[in-house]
C-alpha cells in the first residue's frame, strides 16, 4: 500500500523560523534522489482539501525528512505540528533526476529547492564528480541544509537581495554551464524564472540539463490533471507523474 | 449486511464509485488499493477525439473544497478503449463518462462505447461548466438535454444512460424529469457548482479561465438538498454526489434517497479514500442496525412546515 500513516518525530524551525525542517517514521520505502511525497496532516481536517508536495530531503532509519519553507495556510499547519502528530503520506511520487556516477554533475538550487538535492549528499560517492550552487535570499544561516550538504559536495552560494545580485548570479549560472559543456549534466531546482533560464544555458550551450517543476498538485497521482505542463510536442502531461523532474528539451520554455 | 446495489441493467458490489475525473481511469489508483473492491469506476470523461484542455493554472484550493477548470483533457476514446480499458479488472463494472459539442456527437460517441462489452454503463455529462461549448449548455435547457439524452439512448445499444445533472440550474428538478421522460435510465448529481477565487496581491483570478467548478466538503449541504429533490421528483434511480469523504456523508446520501453514490475530491484528499470507504460503509450501516439498503434508503423523515 502506498498510502502510509507516519507520525511526526521533530519539527525543528531553523534560525529564520519560515523554514522547518520535518521529520516523520516510519518509513516503510526507499525514495530515489528527485523524488517527492504528499503530506497531509491530520489537522488539515476537512478545511485543507489537497496534501502537500515537498522533496525528499533525506530518507533512512531516522525517518523521512523534508524541509520546507513556510508560505500559505498548509505549510502554516505543517509548521505547527507536534511531536507524535499523524500525518498522511503517499509516495515515493513521480520520476527523479537521472544520473551517471562518471559525468560531472552541477547541481543548482534556488531558495528551499535546495532540499531537492538532499539525498545526493546521503551518499556523496554516487556522484564524485558533483558540484553545488546555491542561489538564495534570505541570509545563508537561514538554511542549515546547505551546510549539511557542503561538507559532503564542493558547494558555492551566492545571495541575491539586490538587482546587481540577480545579474551577477545570471551571470555565474551562464558562466558555470557553459564551462561544464555537454559531456557534463546540470540539474536545476529552484523558482520558475530560475528553471526557465537554466533550461535556456543548457539549450543554448548544448548541455544536458533536467529540471524539477514546482507546479501546484492536487492530488499527487496523475488523477486531477491540475499540475500538467507542456512538452515539446504540445502535449500536457501530468508533473506528478511524467515529472517532477524533466529533461530540458522535452517541455516547451516559452 | 448485503452491501450489494441492483439498478436496472448494473449491479454493484457496494454502492460506493469514484467520480468522474477524480479517478483518472483507474489505473492512477491501482497501487492504492484492490480496484475489484469497488462498486463501479467512473472514468474520467472521453470525447471523440482527445483534449487538451483549459491554461495553467486550472486548480485553486477553497475553503473546504477546490475549484477546477481542467477543461475536460483527455485521452479520447480510442486510447481509452486500447491503452486503458484492456488494463482494468473484469470483475469492476466501468462507467464511461462522455463529453461531445453536438447531439449528433454524443450519438457517434455512445455508440462506440455501447459496442464496448467491458463498458458497464455511460454516464452523459451535460453538466461541465468549463468547456465553451457543449457542457453545461445542454444541461441548463430541458429541450436540449432530451435532445441528447434521446440520442445517447438510441446509440447506447442497451446499455444503461445515467444523466449527469448540473447544480447550475434554477430547478434541478425540471431538468431531472426532462432526463428521465427522454429515456434516461438512471441519473446522477451533482456536477460541480461554478465559483471564482481572486488573489488581492496579484489582482488577478487564481484559475486561468476566471470561474471554475466548486467540488469537495463545501458543497455537500447543495447536493443534499440536491438529491433529496430530485429522488421525489422522478422514478428513476438516482446516483448522488457531491462532497462526500466519511461514511456519515454516503449514509446522508443514500438517506435522502440516492441508490448509490460517487466520491470525488475525497480522492485528493487520500489516495486510497474509497477503498476505505467500502469497509467503512459497510461497518457504520451494521452498527446502525441497517439490515438491507432498501429499508434505509429514502427514509428520511418529512418536515412539515
Ligand atoms: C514536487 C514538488 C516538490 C516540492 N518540494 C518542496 C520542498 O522541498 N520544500 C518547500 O518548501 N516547498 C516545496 N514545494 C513547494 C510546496 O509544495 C508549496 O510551497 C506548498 O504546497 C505551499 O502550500 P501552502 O498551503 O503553504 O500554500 P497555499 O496557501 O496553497 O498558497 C500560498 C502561495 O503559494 C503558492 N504556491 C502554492 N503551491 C505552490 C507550489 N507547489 N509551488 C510554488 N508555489 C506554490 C500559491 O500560488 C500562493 O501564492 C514543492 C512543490 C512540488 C510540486
Ligand atoms: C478535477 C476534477 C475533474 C472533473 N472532471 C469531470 C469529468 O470529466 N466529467 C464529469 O462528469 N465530472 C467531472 N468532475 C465532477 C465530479 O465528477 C463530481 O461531480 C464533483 O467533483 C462533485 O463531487 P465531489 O465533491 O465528491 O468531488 C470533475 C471534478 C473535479 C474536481
Ligand atoms: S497533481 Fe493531480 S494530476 Fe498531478
Amino acid at each position: 500500500m502506498n498510502t502510509t500513516q507516519l507520525t511526526v518525530q521533530a519539527v525543528t524551525p531553523g534560525p529564520d523560523p519560515s523554514i522547518v525542517d520535518l521529520t516523520l517514521a516510519p518509513v516503510p520505502w526507499k525514495p530515489k534522489p528527485g523524488q517527492f511525497v504528499m503530506l497531509r496532516p491530520a489537522n488539515f481536517g476537512q478545511e485543507l482539501t489537497w496534501g502537500r508536495p515537498f522533496s525528499i530531503y533525506r530518507c533512512d532509519e531516522a525517518g523521512l525528512r523534508v524541509v520546507f519553507q513556510v508560505i500559505g495556510r498548509g505549510t502554516e499547519r505543517l509548521a505547527a505540528l507536534r511531536p507524535g502528530d499523524a500525518v498522511t503520506v503517499w509516495g515515493p511520487l513521480g520520476r527523479g533526476f537521472s544520473t551517471k556516477p562518471e559525468t560531472p554533475t552541477l547541481f543548482l538550487a534556488g531558495g528551499i529547492g535546495l532540499a531537492a538535492f538532499g539525498l545526493f549528499a546521503e551518499d556523496p560517492f554516487r556522484l564524485p564528480q558533483a558540484q553545488l550552487l546555491f542561489g538564495h535570499r534570505l541570509p545563508l544561516t537561514a538554511y542549515p541544509i546547505y551546510h549539511e550538504m557542503a561538507q559532503r559536495i564542493p558547494s558555492e552560494a551566492m545571495r541575491q537581495t539586490s538587482g546587481a545580485d540577480i545579474e551577477a548570479f545570471s551571470e555565474e549560472l551562464s558562466r558555470r554551464i557553459k564551462a561544464l559543456g555537454p559531456q557534463g549534466l546540470v540539474l536545476c531546482c529552484g523558482p520558475t524564472p530560475m528553471l526557465r533560464a537554466v533550461a535556456r544555458l543548457c539549450l543554448e550551450h548544448g548541455v544536458p540539463g533536467q529540471v524539477s517543476l514546482e507546479n501546484r498538485m492536487g492530488c499527487g497521482v496523475g488523477a486531477c490533471l491540475g499540475c500538467v505542463a507542456t512538452t515539446a510536442s504540445g502535449e500536457r502531461v501530468q508533473t506528478c507523474v511524467h515529472g517532477p523532474v524533466f529533461d530540458v528539451r522535452a517541455l516547451t520554455w516559452d | 449486511m448485503d452491501t450489494t446495489v441492483h439498478l436496472p441493467g448494473l449491479t454493484l458490489k457496494n454502492p460506493i464509485i469514484p467520480a468522474s475525473g477524480t479517478f483518472g481511469y483507474g489505473l492512477e489508483f491501482a497501487r492504492y488499493g484492490d480496484l475489484r473492491r469497488l462498486g463501479a469506476i467512473c472514468v474520467k470523461g472521453l470525447s471523440l477525439k482527445p483534449r487538451e484542455g483549459n491554461p495553467m493554472p486550472r486548480i485553486a484550493e477553497t475553503p473546504c473544497g477546490m475549484l477546477n477548470s481542467i477543461g475536460l483533457q483527455n485521452v479520447g476514446v480510442e486510447v481509452f478503449l486500447q491503452q486503458k480499458l484492456p488494463f482494468l479488472p473484469p470483475e469492476v463494472p466501468i462507467i464511461a463518462n462522455l463529453y461531445a459539442q453536438s447531439p449528433e456527437e454524443f450519438a457517434e460517441l455512445a455508440g462506440v462505447l455501447g459496442a464496448e462489452e467491458r463498458i458497464a454503463a455511460l454516464e452523459v455529462n451535460v453538466s461541465c461548466p468549463n468547456v465553451r461549448r457543449g457542457g453545461v449548455q445542454f444541461g441548463q435547457d430541458p429541450e436540449a438535454l432530451q435532445t441528447v439524452t434521446r440520442a445517447v439512448v438510441a446509440a447506447a445499444q442497451g446499455k444503461p444512460v445515467i444523466v449527469k445533472l448540473s447544480p447550475n440550474v434554477t430547478d434541478i428538478t425540471a431538468m431531472a424529469r426532462a432526463a428521465e421522460a427522454a429515456g434516461a435510465t438512471m441519473l446522477s448529481l451533482i456536477n460541480t457548482l461554478t465559483g471564482m477565487a481572486v488573489d488581492i496581491r496579484t489582482r488577478a483570478p487564481r484559475l486561468a479561465t476566471g470561474t471554475g467548478g466548486l467540488s469537495g466538503p463545501a458543497i455537500k449541504p447543495v447536493a443534499l438538498r440536491m438529491v433529496h429533490a430530485v429522488c421525489r421528483a422522478v422514478d428513476i434511480p438516482v446516483i448522488g454526489m457531491g462532497g462526500i469523504v466519511s461514511a456519515e456523508d454516503v449514509l446522508e446520501f443514500i438517506l435522502v434517497g440516492a441508490s448509490a453514490v460517487q466520491v470525488g475530491t475525497a480522492s485528493f484528499m487520500r489516495p486510497d479514500r474509497v477503498f476505505t470507504l467500502v469497509d467503512e460503509v459497510q461497518a457504520l450501516a451494521e452498527t446502525l442496525g441497517i439490515g438491507a439498503w432498501e429499508e434505509f434508503r429514502g427514509c428520511l423523515k418529512e418536515v412539515s412546515r
